[in-house]
């Protein structure tokens, strides 16, 4: 596989696209079709796509296994972090706007936080799910 | 003719019924775990199309606002089974997940023979 | 300022928890955090009971969003009550799970329970407390998926095959929910639920609605295992951890058996259920079925987790006797039985529990003769059992006696001997445990078997005397359940 020149050549012109297409989609997300779930699909596409073409050891060693573990929880705790923000600023538990000078841009600041949020544990899990099963037995 | 007519007309809602009826009677009556997982997930998906077809209304355009247009079709339902077809990838993932770990704990998928090695115990 | 933003705390702590046990890697730090947590939340729920019962009916709105455009967190007496119960369960076993949990689950995997455990909680408050059809979906679906995941972590290898059956009925139920909820968000346009109910008015016959309604009925029915649904009960509760166990089997059904009530009552309301269709004598007919059949399955079973297992099917047809009898006494009966039955059924298996730290088995026969190495234990399995069979001076029998009354307030006198002779059949069953574990020679596992930690049998003991305490003090239980049927069977919401 590893001497497979069209198949690596081609992975490395593509997934640098992937990556700026998936961070599109991601801050795309308050304005039109897109967001979180969505970005958190093809970044999670691209580390498979790399580990399909390259071998799981070496994604394994860009992404390691520990932090895609920790990414699962990790953006549940920035979602669930940014209503207990609005808590604190007297509002209901993830109303946004008190975030930015007036409601709207509140809103829409609100909206890009949690999807990052949603970016990260979308990704992780996508990705830990790969790597679970892949590995499995391998070991 | 006119009843004729009242079937073509609901033809979506003969779609979700045959792929719910079809998923639905693949659970029940295959042995194979990743079978009747596929089943489930064909079941999951004909709900998909229970909310999402309705939500469509015609001549609506995409819901985001312009001074062109009046009629929009309805974003919630894509919303909701945006998070149905989350919680369907869980679950299937879920149930792979403990097929993987029966396969390796008892050495087969096929329900009856696991049953029958059980009583065997 | 706190006392205003209590329903989405209630949701949020546990949540939150859980990422934090995620976090971390050693099973002791998350011991702790979900200790915490759970030591938190019955205050809250207390808190919510009070302003309800003093103020009324609570509606919170999650992000600010007006209901019923956004999601509305919406607490009445009814689902107070159930948050109080759920939570309270919760706080009492995280002190016994510690030394139980290091004992079944293995070191590198303790983390991850407890915050699958908290994920769990999380998603059946989330059921008892939103106002939201599909957003109770979600957490139906949360509290599943960490359901599945902590069976699967049982030591036996067939707890991954009781996962995977539970996983299949558990998704066919709520995907059957999810139908009952499109067809009615198809013709109300609506799923915050008080808004439905209105919307329903006029429309009530229609066939879509009343599609809905089974559907809806079928899939929470096999989530709260009513009997002919209930084959995924028996295997889960054997196989699951301990601690799991005990959680579940005191929680999980009675949720579902809420959010059952919830849509009869105050979505579909009180003339479609019982004027206009026979949802009485279904659920009559299949709740005897339940008491009768489960029971004497139960009797009959050598692994002593399932035998419980069977008993809970029989018990939740008591629960569900109170939607067939129809009427407030009746109802407030099945609403406290769902009360009752929690805290002895946890009580019964936390004993089952510390038993099996000390022997590792809960098979009948290696049961033989322990209560002369753990008196303490057996007799909480003593007490626990009388409350089962509903022996007066017990939980147990302030449930049947309500379930009495309403059934002759209906006339219905052989009802009332059928609720008498179904506890005849727990007396077999409790009994026979109870006559091996005093009576006979001890087993060579149980001659070396000791009373557990304090840690594990203070909960224990704490339940067990609320099992007696509540048989004579109702003012929490029957007093709450008689507002909460009340509420139900005029409409309220």
């Amino acid at each position: 596989m590893k001497l497979d020149v069209v198949f690596r050549i081609a992975a490395k012109i593509f997934i640098p696209f992937m990556l700026v297409f998936a961070l599109y989609v991601q801050f795309h997300g308050e304005l039109g079709p897109g967001g979180g779930f969505q970005a958190g699909v093809v970044a999670a596409a691209m580390v498979v796509f790399y580990a399909i073409i390259f071998g799981l050891e070496s994604a394994q060693k860009i992404v390691p296994p520990r932090v895609v573990e920790l990414m699962v929880p990790a953006g549940v705790g920035i979602f669930a972090g940014v209503g207990v923000v609005s808590l604190l600023l007297g509002e209901n538990y993830l109303n946004y706007s008190p975030f930015g000078g007036d409601s709207q841009h509140g809103q829409e600041y609100g909206i890009i936080l949690v999807e990052i949020g949603v970016l990260v544990t979308v990704t992780g899990t996508l990705v830990a799910i790969f790597y679970s099963f892949v590995g499995r037995g391998r070991e | 003719m006119n009843l004729l007519q009242e079937i073509i007309a609901h033809y979506n809602h003969w779609i979700i019924i045959f792929l719910m009826v079809s998923g639905l009677y693949i659970v029940v009556a295959h042995g194979n775990m990743i079978k009747k997982l596929v089943g489930l997930s064909l079941f999951q998906t004909s709900v998909y199309l229970l909310y999402l077809s309705p939500g469509k209304i015609l001549g609506g355009t995409p819901p985001i606002l312009s001074d062109q247009f009046t009629v929009y079709s309805n974003p919630l339902p894509h919303v909701l089974i945006l998070t149905a077809i989350v919680v369907g990838v869980a679950t299937i993932a879920l149930g792979l997940a403990l097929v993987v770990r029966i396969n390796e704990a008892f050495g087969t998928i096929e329900e009856d023979e696991i049953f029958a090695e059980d009583e065997d115990e | 300022m706190i006392s205003a933003h209590l329903p989405a705390l209630q949701v949020v702590l546990p949540l939150l928890g859980a990422v934090v046990c995620a976090f971390l890697k050693r099973g002791s730090w998350a011991w702790l955090v979900a200790l915490a947590v759970s030591l938190v939340l019955p205050a809250i729920a207390l808190g919510l009971l009070y302003q309800t019962y003093e103020g009324g009916t609570i509606s919170y709105a999650l992000g600010g969003w007006r209901p019923p455009f956004g999601i509305e967190y919406r607490v009445d007496i009814f689902n107070a009550f159930v948050l109080v119960l759920v939570s309270v369960i919760g706080a009492v076993i995280m002190p016994y799970a510690k030394r139980s949990v290091e004992h079944e689950i293995p070191e590198d995997k303790q983390a991850w329970f407890y915050a699958i455990y908290l994920l769990c909680l999380c998603g059946l408050l989330g059921i008892a407390i939103t106002g939201d059809a599909f957003n109770a979906f979600v957490f139906m679906e949360i509290s599943s998926l960490a359901t599945y995941a902590l069976i699967a972590m049982g030591r036996d290898r067939r707890a991954l095959l009781a996962a995977y059956q539970y996983l299949i009925m558990g998704t066919i139920g709520a995907t059957f929910y999810v139908i009952g909820v499109g067809l009615l968000y198809s013709m109300t346009g609506t799923l915050n639920l008080a808004d439905m109910a209105n919307r329903l008015a006029g429309i009530e016959d229609s066939r879509a609605v009343l599609a809905a309604l089974a559907f809806l009925t079928v899939g929470i029915s096999l989530k709260l295992a009513l009997f002919p649904l209930h084959v995924w009960l028996p295997n889960a509760y054997a196989y699951a951890p301990s601690m799991a166990t005990v959680f579940l089997s005191a929680t999980a059904t009675k949720v579902a058996v809420y959010l059952l009530l919830r849509y009869f009552f105050s979505v579909f309301g009180v003339s479609v259920i019982y004027a206009d269709l026979p949802v009485s004598w279904i659920f009559l007919v299949l709740s005897i079925a339940a008491m009768f059949g489960a029971s004497l399955v139960a009797v009959f079973q050598a692994n002593i987790k399932r035998m419980l297992a069977y008993s809970s099917v029989a018990q939740i047809g008591y629960i569900t006797l109170g939607i067939a009898i129809a009427n407030k006494t009746g109802l407030a009966g099945g609403i406290v039985h769902l009360f009752n039955h929690a805290i002895m059924k946890a009580a019964l298996f936390m004993a089952l529990g510390s038993i099996f730290f000390r022997i590792g088995s809960v098979r009948i026969e290696d049961l033989a003769g322990i209560a002369k190495r753990m008196p303490v234990t057996a007799g909480v399995f003593v007490v626990g059992g009388l409350g089962l069979i509903g022996v007066p001076g017990t939980a147990g029998f302030i449930s049947k006696w309500y379930l009495g009354l309403g059934a002759i307030e209906n006339g219905w006198w052989w009802l009332l001997m059928l609720i008498v002779l179904s506890s005849a059949i727990a007396v077999l069953y409790v009994g026979r445990v109870v006559e091996v574990m005093w009576f006979r020679e001890p087993s060579p596992v149980a001659k070396k078997a000791e009373e557990p930690p304090l840690s594990m049998l203070l909960p224990t003991l704490l339940l067990t005397f609320a099992t007696i305490y509540f048989g004579f003090d109702t003012f929490l239980t029957a007093h709450m359940a008689d507002l909460a049927a009340q509420l139900l069977l005029t409409g309220g919401r």
